[in-house]
């Protein structure tokens, strides 16, 4: 109290100063609307993906048997299998990528030479501008036999596992498409969880250090708990990438409309947006909305992961060098 | 405004005179010409005038496995007549007969013909003509496959073989089925790794047609676009497959011939014999095949023959229908439509497209052509 009440009796009267000045009324202007703006482009994309997507929503079971891709399923069972193969692959990626990305960023931020440090960052800042794209190219002609070996070893050997059973050449299942996907967002989060461990109060590593521990324990007790909910934002922006990611799962991956875990069958899975990508060129009337209707599930599923990782980092707001 | 208005259209007509002068001068080098409706000063103002003052839109629109040879035809188009605006927009069949009919675009290409319903509409849309539907698109599918051990030219199989492959009954490159139809052919102990499209396409839905009309009951998925059997590779357009195919031993695509490249491909069994996919022996299937129910000599839609026993000739192919109207409202259409239909119908452009690096198709027969001509010649503009 004795703190706050300092602030509101000053805050009338600095507001007032500051209130006849134009360039601040029109910074405050700009800044203003260029927030409402992206407020209003959200909601221009969720209504519109809406109103598109509602002719496929509402429409009766025959109309959507007439779609000859369909095969007689409905909106929810011809999602559903979608939603499925995009979070799979996703979170695959994610398994792969963040355990990697951890050791990058704390080695560029802890471990590495000052100059080895920074030409690493330009090289991981680098891998993040390579449109997809050429990753898809990559991964279907250079990755995919590089794979085929390991993939036939995994189900020759641990086959008995339904996870790697049957896996078929070439490489183009799930997994496949799971490694590239975790080689594109394993740059944006190295970059993000290195500036987050970058952060880290010299204070507290010095603390750490007075009392005796170890390069690895001053990590532990110093670094990890204050970069956590960075982490976990990163791990989350890198999820959104490869939620969305469409061309290099359209180049890579031999879809199929299965909910499985064989990841290394092909034809077991598909994402959302690859699926749009590759309907898309030859639908027109309702098959075009019922593309639109799944678009509007990914949408959703962004969000609802985008709110999730808000809530975690809310909760740890205290430790959070990104915020 | 009235004034001008007119004027345009005298200056049209009259150029189109000095352009049915010119056919006039050339007609007799052309023997395929029938005269027709000397009656309209605009009706035979293409044919063969390579004229410069052919100009103006000519928008098309419709099936996308045509649109290569599209993209071939139009450079060549261009050549001849620098003043026309040509394009064409690959939506898709469907897509196209519905901007055809809606009057958007003056030709269309198709690789289903006119529904009933659309006929009705087609003599709307053609001002009281009908609809001229002339299949100058043939392209070959050939079934390639990845089996560098083997030194045959050409595996031979029959349809009822092909259809138990794709569907998985038949597994094993040794099969007894495959080896008694390939005798003296060292056959791998290998798995079958069948490969489609992951996209719905034209070549799938004249792949499978083929295989359920051939295939003796073999293959038990309905017709459509879309591949059947779910759980096997797959790859987006005819490239993906390729590269699919190419990318292990042991499978076994589907794709147009001319991408077939270093990979093997399948002779097919016809009547007695095996035939390996050629022009000829495609362009042999459509001249085999009898006319649609619905035929006319505008509309030349075939009922393609997959069961053929016509010696060397290849039923395994794609037909693609060029849509246009018998009849135009504006003089300077009928010549555009009519220069660009003959132009693609000719030796020239059939063989432009023929080209493996445009489309790789199978030139139309003379005796085709013949017929194909007539029906591009009545093109008319309304009286």
């Amino acid at each position: 109290m004795a703190v706050s009440s300092p602030t509101t009796d000053l805050a009338p009267a600095r507001a007032a100063r500051h209130r006849g000045r134009l360039p601040d009324r029109v910074f405050h202007g700009l800044s203003a609307g260029a927030g409402w703006l992206i407020l209003v482009v959200l909601a221009a994309v969720a209504i519109f993906l809406f109103l598109r997507a509602w002719p496929a929503l509402s429409a009766s079971a025959e109309d959507l048997d007439a779609i000859s891709w369909m095969n007689g399923a409905s909106i929810a069972t011809y999602v559903g299998p979608l939603i499925f193969g995009t979070l799979l692959s996703a979170i695959l990626a994610l398994v792969i990528a963040v355990p990697l990305s951890l050791g990058i960023a704390l080695f560029i931020s802890h471990y590495a030479p000052r100059k080895l440090a920074q030409g690493l960052g330009y090289v991981i800042d680098l891998l993040a501008a390579i449109p997809s794209v050429v990753y898809g190219l990559w991964g279907a002609l250079w990755l995919a036999p590089v794979l085929d070996p390991v993939f036939g070893w995994l189900s020759g050997t641990l086959g008995f596992i339904p996870l790697f059973e049957g896996y078929t050449a070439p490489a183009r299942n799930v997994m496949a498409a799971s490694v590239v996907l975790a080689v594109m967002i394993l740059p944006i989060i190295s970059a993000v969880a290195r500036e987050v461990f970058l952060q880290t109060p010299r204070l507290h590593e010095e603390a750490a250090l007075a009392l005796g521990a170890t390069r690895w324990e001053v990590v532990r007790m110093a670094v990890l708990p204050f970069g956590r909910s960075g982490l976990i934002s990163a791990s989350m922006l890198g999820l959104g990438r490869a939620l969305g990611e469409t061309m290099a799962v359209l180049m890579i991956l031999s879809p199929g409309y299965a909910v499985s875990f064989f990841l290394l069958q092909p034809g077991q899975h598909q994402s959302i947006a690859a699926n749009i990508a590759a309907k898309f060129p030859e639908s027109s009337g309702l098959s075009v909305s019922v593309l639109i209707a799944t678009g509007l599930a990914l949408f959703v599923i962004t969000l609802l992961v985008n709110l999730a990782a808000r809530a975690i980092i809310a909760r740890r707001a205290e430790f959070s060098g990104a915020n | 405004m009235e004034d001008s208005v007119n004027l345009s259209r005298i200056s049209t007509r009259s150029a189109v005179l000095v352009g049915a002068l010119a056919l006039t001068l050339t007609a007799c080098s052309s023997d395929s010409e029938t005269p027709t409706t000397s009656s309209t000063p605009g009706a035979t103002g293409a044919g063969e005038t390579q004229s410069q003052e052919l100009s103006g839109n000519l928008a098309g629109a419709g099936a996308s496995s045509q649109g290569k040879a599209m993209e071939g035809w139009i450079a060549g188009f261009n050549e001849m007549a620098p003043d026309v605006i040509l394009s064409y927009d690959p939506a898709g069949s469907g897509s196209g007969r519905e901007q055809f009919l809606a009057g958007a675009v003056q030709f269309a290409g198709s690789d289903a013909a006119l529904k009933e319903d659309e006929l009705t509409a087609a003599e709307e849309r053609c001002y009281g003509g009908e609809a001229i539907e002339v299949p100058l698109y043939i392209s070959p599918i050939a079934v390639i496959y990845n089996l560098p051990g083997v030194e045959a030219e050409n595996l031979q199989m029959s349809a009822e073989t092909l259809a138990k492959v794709f569907n998985g009954d038949i597994t094993k490159w040794n099969d007894p089925a495959i080896a008694a139809e390939n005798e003296g052919v060292e056959l791998p102990d290998l798995t079958i790794i069948p490969v489609n499209r992951s996209d719905e396409s034209g070549t799938t839905e004249n792949f499978v047609e083929y295989l359920a009309a051939a295939g003796n009951d073999a293959w038990p998925h309905e017709v459509s676009g879309d591949w059947p059997v779910s759980g096997g590779q797959s790859g987006k357009g005819t490239q993906g497959v390729v590269d699919t195919v190419s990318a292990a031993e042991g499978t076994i695509g589907y794709a147009d011939a001319s991408r077939a490249g270093d990979l093997g491909t399948v002779a097919i069994k016809v009547g007695e014999e095996y035939v390996p996919f050629s022009p000829e022996a495609a362009a042999k299937v459509v001249d085999a095949s009898p006319r649609a129910e619905g035929a006319t000599d505008k509309r030349l839609i075939v009922e393609l023959d997959r069961t053929t026993t016509e010696a060397g000739a290849y039923p395994l192919v794609l037909m693609s229908y060029s849509l246009a109207c018998s009849v135009y409202e504006d003089a300077a259409d009928v010549a555009n439509v009519k220069a660009l239909f003959t132009y693609m119908a000719s030796e020239e452009g059939q063989a432009r497209a023929a080209d493996p690096a445009v489309a790789g198709s199978a030139p139309i027969s003379d005796a085709l052509r013949t017929e194909v001509m007539a029906a591009i010649d009545s093109i008319a503009v309304a009286s």
